[in-house]
C-alpha cells in the first residue's frame, strides 16, 4: 500500500459501466516523510475520502477487491484515510495535525 | 519476502471494512546488515511488530491477504514475521 | 489508473485472435494539467473514444476486469472519457 494526498477529482460521463456510480480521486502519491514521490494517478474511492486528505491506497489487481463483487475495472483505489502517521527513527519527529478533524474537512463539501 | 525494520505507524480510523482492527506500519527494507535498501512501505502488520524490530515483509497481494486471514482483502504488503535478535546473520 | 490522451490508432491484421475485433488506440499518459509524461502505450478502446480525446486508463491485470476483455490478453484499456480534471495543487 502506498501513502498518497488527494488533489483533486475526475467527471468522466462515459465510463466503463463498472465505474457508474463511483468516484475518481486524481492522488499525488507521498513519501512517510511527506515528500511527493512519482507523478499524481487515478484511483477509485472506496472510503469516501475528500479533497485534500491524506489516504493509503493499494495497486494492482487487489485494487478491485473492495468493490467485490461487483467488477471495477481499476488498478487503484483508495481504501483507508489516514488520521495520522509518524515516523521514529533517525531524529524523524512526528509531523504536526494538519487539520482539526475530519469532521472539520466534511463541513467543508 | 524482504527484511524490513518498523519506522513508523500509521493511524487510520475509516478503512475498508476488509482492513477492520489490522494494524498498519511503514516498513523501510534493510539488508542483513540493518542498513536501509529502499523507501519505508506501508504494509498490514499480521503478527504484533513494534517500531524498532526487524521483520519479515512479504510484498504480494495474495501472500498479503493471507497473512492477514481474509480473503479478497485489498493489501499488497503484510509482516508475517519478527526476526529474533540473533535471527540475521550478518 | 491513469489519465492520457488519444493520439493515434494501430491497426494489426495479425494479432492474438482474441484481440480480433478490438480497437487498439495509442495514447500518451499526461498528468493532470495536461502535460504529457513517458511513452505513449498500447490500449484496448472500451468506451468509442475519439482523437486527441483525455480518457481514463487502467493497466495491468485490472484491464481485463473492463467490460468484455475477460479473456483477452492485454495490460491497459481505457475504460472512461474524461470530461474534467479539477485539481486545486500544482503536482
Amino acid at each position: 500500500m502506498h501513502l498518497a494526498r488527494v488533489i483533486g477529482t475526475v467527471v468522466a460521463t462515459t465510463k466503463d459501466p463498472g465505474l457508474a456510480g463511483r468516484t475518481l480521486l486524481v492522488l499525488q502519491p507521498l513519501s512517510p516523510e511527506r515528500e511527493t514521490v512519482g507523478v499524481p494517478l487515478v484511483a477509485v474511492d472506496s472510503v469516501g475520502a475528500g479533497r485534500g486528505e491524506e489516504v493509503f491506497f493499494v495497486r494492482g489487481r487487489e485494487a478491485s477487491f473492495p468493490f467485490l463483487p461487483a467488477a471495477v475495472p481499476t488498478d487503484a483505489s483508495v481504501i483507508g484515510i489516514c488520521d495520522q502517521w509518524s515516523l521514529d527513527a533517525s531524529g524523524t519527529r512526528p509531523p504536526p495535525r494538519r487539520r482539526s478533524g475530519r469532521a472539520a474537512v466534511k463541513g467543508q463539501s | 519476502m524482504r527484511l524490513a525494520r518498523i519506522v513508523g505507524t500509521v493511524v487510520a480510523t475509516r478503512k475498508n471494512p476488509k482492513l477492520e482492527g489490522a494494524k498498519l506500519l511503514l516498513a523501510r527494507p534493510v539488508d542483513q546488515a540493518g542498513e536501509p535498501t529502499g523507501a519505508a512501505q506501508l504494509a498490514i502488520d499480521a503478527v504484533g511488530a513494534g517500531i524498532g524490530e526487524l521483520v519479515l515483509l512479504v510484498l504480494e497481494g495474495r501472500a498479503a491477504g493471507s497473512a492477514l486471514g481474509r480473503r479478497a482483502a485489498p493489501v499488497d504488503a503484510a509482516i508475517v514475521g519478527i526476526v529474533d535478535p540473533s535471527g540475521a546473520a550478518d | 489508473m491513469i489519465l492520457g490522451k488519444v493520439v493515434g490508432t494501430i491497426v494489426a491484421t495479425r494479432k492474438d485472435e482474441r484481440l480480433v475485433g478490438s480497437t487498439l488506440l495509442l495514447v500518451q499518459p499526461v498528468l493532470p494539467d495536461g502535460e504529457a509524461r513517458g511513452g505513449p502505450i498500447v490500449a484496448v478502446d472500451t468506451v468509442d473514444a475519439g482523437a486527441a480525446e483525455t480518457v481514463l486508463v487502467v493497466s495491468g491485470s485490472s484491464a481485463r476486469m473492463a467490460a468484455g476483455q475477460a479473456d483477452r490478453p492485454i495490460d491497459a484499456a481505457i475504460i472512461g472519457i474524461v470530461d474534467v480534471v479539477s485539481t486545486n495543487e500544482a503536482s
